[in-house]
């Protein structure tokens, strides 16, 4: 055949190089933080004349202070990697401190009511908790889809309920768990790190064989990528939207969970500022607001840079409103970059 | 008064516009035809400043004049009244008409409405139409609103010194005979306030409405006719005219279909708006063109086939199943494949793959319990590059990256690959150089000859004569004629633009 290639899509080379820059913005952002953080802490130091060799001494930039950052960012991994799917959707789901309020609470009643240690029948409450995120997912899923409601706003509600509801259940109280076996999520500890940091890098790989190995994860891509197109293909786009919102409740199930596994306290509050963390780590990471670009490693690399930088803020010790600030600014900058303006015409 | 000299306007592969002269005296209504693609809205376009050209001059009144955008053609008097109409539906009529140019009606911070109200009036009074200002727009007829859009263009007249010229496109594709009537009356009478280029697929309400004729073909004006000289069939000759050659579209691989295999059947069917009464057989092995100026419901026919469109009436039969449940699942389940026009849009996923793309039909066959293997993903995908010659570096590349040829044959492996033996070709070499062309038009013979059915709607009527056995024509959403089309016996381009238009 005589196949001669066309010239129409002959992509500008400036094109490429952006392409290129927002791929790895994310990484290389996460590189300049982990040597900024120890800079400005050599330079305090510095200044009230105690010398410390840069990095080797660091507080920072040291096993210690990782695992601190590993295990803060656990929980909201979690979250974010059940967002991350809606997201790839072009929807997206705001729904998870309601969720994780009230997976938390109804895990906690459930474990104290089966026998209050993980070595008896309370086990079931791990799993029990899993499907209560997967029913607040699928009937978020359901409200989106079917009543045809946009899903910031389906989701939204549905967190408000959620909360809501945990409220109800626990009337404001705090819910213990003392079982030192659920406990050893944090307690124990292999090679510095403690478990629940190895139970979040499984469920990682999990979300990883997901997205890229599943007729699911291929679906999320292709709603995003082009809904009609896939609607056009013999997709029941409805049935992997519902789909998708019911494996994020799922993933924010497991955040609740690692959430209580961290502090021992399940309560209302559990859920709480989530919401921030997780989108804002799904951004950062380099996933497109608008679906069918990005995935789990971007928001692994989102996460951890919002984690650094609160955790960076500490160490130098610089209040929590410049953390924020921060954090909103790096949210303008990555959307900034990875939005192709001159493809889009109206904004709102 | 306005004129263009030597216009050229190039895009990526394509020459739009070649070295076009054209001029428009006070007071003139000027018609414009020509085939889909010849250059007529690129044309247009170029007037109204939404293109800038590449070469040439543009004058008005002997002054050379360039525009950045339409707003800068307004300042010089060109106004342009959209076919796909502009007016804002949830606004009324004088926010409509004067929408941008609220400034002139603020006093003190807020808008004085009486007084817009009031220059409403004068406007719509221009173009005969009383109605009240304050009308949400939403609540007009279409022909209403189309003269509100006229009356908006005319406010020119107050805002610009010197001479008005108002592009017209395809101003009556959706008006009954008697609103036509009334809408060329007014124009005529306007012709004291404005000259007007007219647009339309209608030859007769071209020729029975203006001065002077352009004739494009190819993006070239072919000829000029003055209104006492111009007669249909020479103009129709003049846009189509150009020899076909045979071996250009594979008529020598053309077989003949099997009659008795029936795979899409048509009986009576209707679809509102858009085409009534419709009933066809497509066989084994068959590509059937349908024929007919945009907006003639050939493109509804193809969604039906599909499932994207629900007929009000009439039974469509697809491989002896008769359809109740028009979807996309079940007309894929049913074996169609769409290879819809919009290829950028409609026909791959941007972000995903080769493969990808190619599975994306079919993926219950590349998993199992859900979960992909995409190893033989890879394999399929590799097989059908080879097959289609696909111009890829590697399955892994971006269809994105791919271009315009290529991708339409990672759109065509999709369907058959995934065993579809009805394929819809919507439009399949728009935008595609010579060479991806003739690919496509042996891929055409191939399926053909492995028994696939083909509905194809063509860019250019040459195409659909040179590939099909069978051209059904339509004109407004009705059937015309049904032409055979066997090598050696094909009818000709004359034959077929007789009943388009």
């Amino acid at each position: 055949m005589s196949a001669t290639t066309s010239n129409l899509e002959a992509p500008a080379p400036s094109r490429i190089n952006r392409e290129v820059l927002v791929k790895w913005a994310p990484l290389l952002v996460l590189g300049v933080l982990l040597l900024l953080f120890p800079a400005l802490e050599w330079l305090e130091d510095f200044r009230e004349g105690k010398d410390h060799i840069y990095l080797l001494d660091s507080r920072f930039f040291s096993i210690r202070n990782a695992a601190r950052i590993a295990i803060a960012a656990a929980p909201a991994l979690m979250v974010a990697i059940g967002v991350t799917f809606i997201i790839l959707m072009g929807s997206i789901d705001l729904s998870m401190e309601g969720t994780v309020s009230v997976c938390a609470v109804l895990f906690a009643f459930m474990f104290l009511a089966l026998g209050g240690t993980l070595a008896s029948w309370a086990w079931i409450a791990i799993p029990g908790a899993l499907v209560v995120g997967a029913v607040m997912g699928f009937l978020n899923g359901l409200v989106h889809v079917k009543l045809q409601i946009p899903s910031f706003m389906a989701s939204l509600a549905m967190g408000f309920v959620g909360t809501g509801f945990a409220l109800l259940l626990t009337g404001g109280d705090r819910i213990r768990i003392e079982d030192e076996l659920f406990r050893s999520l944090l307690t124990v500890r292999w090679l510095n790190f403690p478990i629940m940091v190895y139970v979040a890098l499984a469920m990682l790989l999990l979300a990883w064989f997901i997205q890229s190995r599943t007729t699911l994860g291929r679906n999320f891509y292709a709603v995003g990528g082009g809904e009609e197109l896939a609607k056009a293909s013999g997709l029941n786009v409805s049935r992997v939207r519902i789909m998708g919102f019911t494996l994020a409740g799922v993933f924010f199930a497991m955040g609740a969970l690692l959430a209580v596994g961290r502090i021992g306290i399940a309560e209302t509050a559990t859920g709480n500022n989530f919401m921030f963390v997780s989108i804002t780590a799904v951004v950062v990471g380099g996933t497109a607001l608008w679906g069918g670009i990005g995935g789990v490693w971007n928001t692994l690399i989102g996460v951890l840079i919002v984690n650094v930088i609160n955790n960076g803020m500490v160490v130098i010790g610089l209040p929590n409103w410049i953390q924020d600030a921060t954090l909103g600014l790096l949210v303008i900058t990555a959307v900034v970059l990875s939005t192709d303006r001159k493809s889009v015409s109206f904004v709102k | 008064m306005y004129e263009l000299q030597q216009v050229d306007k190039h895009f990526p592969g394509v020459h739009a516009l070649k070295a076009v002269d054209f001029k428009i005296g006070r007071g003139e209504i000027v018609g414009l035809v020509g085939e889909n693609g010849a250059g007529k809205s690129t044309l247009m376009k170029v007037i109204y400043g939404a293109y800038q050209p590449d070469g040439g001059t543009v004058t008005i009144d002997g002054t050379t004049v360039r525009f950045q955008n339409p707003r800068q053609a307004m300042d010089h008097g060109i106004g342009m009244v959209f076919q796909e109409q502009s007016l804002i539906t949830n606004l009324t009529v004088m926010e409509n008409i004067f929408l941008g140019f609220e400034q002139q009606f603020v006093r003190w911070g807020v808008i004085d409405w009486k007084a817009m109200a009031a220059a409403a009036r004068a406007q719509l009074a221009k173009v005969k139409l009383d109605i009240d200002p304050s009308t949400i727009t939403a609540q007009l007829s279409f022909a209403q609103r189309q003269l509100v859009e006229l009356a908006k263009v005319l406010t020119l007249e107050e805002r610009v010194d010197g001479d008005l010229v108002i592009l017209l496109d395809e101003p009556t594709s959706v008006l009954a005979r008697e609103e036509v009537e009334l809408l060329f009356k007014l124009v005529r009478d306007l012709t004291k306030r404005a000259s007007f280029i007219f647009v339309s697929h209608r030859m007769d309400e071209v020729l029975e409405l203006s001065d002077r004729i352009y004739v494009m073909k190819d993006g070239e004006v072919v000829d000029v006719v003055e209104h006492d000289q111009a007669e249909v069939d020479a103009i129709q000759r003049k846009m189509v005219g150009r020899d076909i050659d045979k071996e250009y579209y594979r008529e020598q691989k053309q077989e003949d279909y099997d009659r008795g295999q029936v795979l899409v059947s048509f009986d009576k069917v209707s679809h509102t708006g858009k085409f009534s009464d419709i009933s066809f057989d497509l066989h084994a092995g068959e590509v059937l063109c349908l024929v007919g100026t945009e907006g003639s419901g050939r493109e509804a026919v193809l969604r039906t086939v599909y499932g994207l469109d629900t007929p009000t009436s009439g039974t469509v039969t697809i491989k002896g199943d008769e359809i109740t449940n028009f979807n996309a699942q079940s007309g894929v389940a049913h074996g169609v494949g769409y290879v819809p026009r919009e290829r950028k849009v409609e026909g791959i996923v941007n972000g995903m793959n080769v493969f990808e793309n190619m599975t994306l039909s079919q993926m219950q066959n590349y998993s199992s319990n859900g979960v992909l293997r995409v190893g033989d993903e890879r394999k399929l995908a590799k097989d059908w590059i080879n097959r289609l010659g696909i111009k890829t570096p590697h399955e892994n590349k971006d269809c994105a990256g791919l271009s315009g040829g290529n991708q339409q044959k990672v759109v065509l492996a999709k369907w058959r690959s995934g065993g579809s033996d009805i394929i819809l070709l919507d439009h399949p070499t728009r935008g595609l150089d010579i060479g991806a062309k003739e690919d496509v038009y042996e891929m055409v013979r191939e399926m053909s000859a492995d028994g696939v059915g083909i509905i194809l709607v063509a860019d250019t009527l040459e195409e659909a004569i040179g590939l099909s056995h069978t051209i059904l024509v339509l004109k407004d959403g009705e059937f015309q004629k049904r032409f055979d089309g066997m090598p050696g016996d094909k009818p000709t381009l004359f034959d077929l633009v007789h009943h388009m238009i």
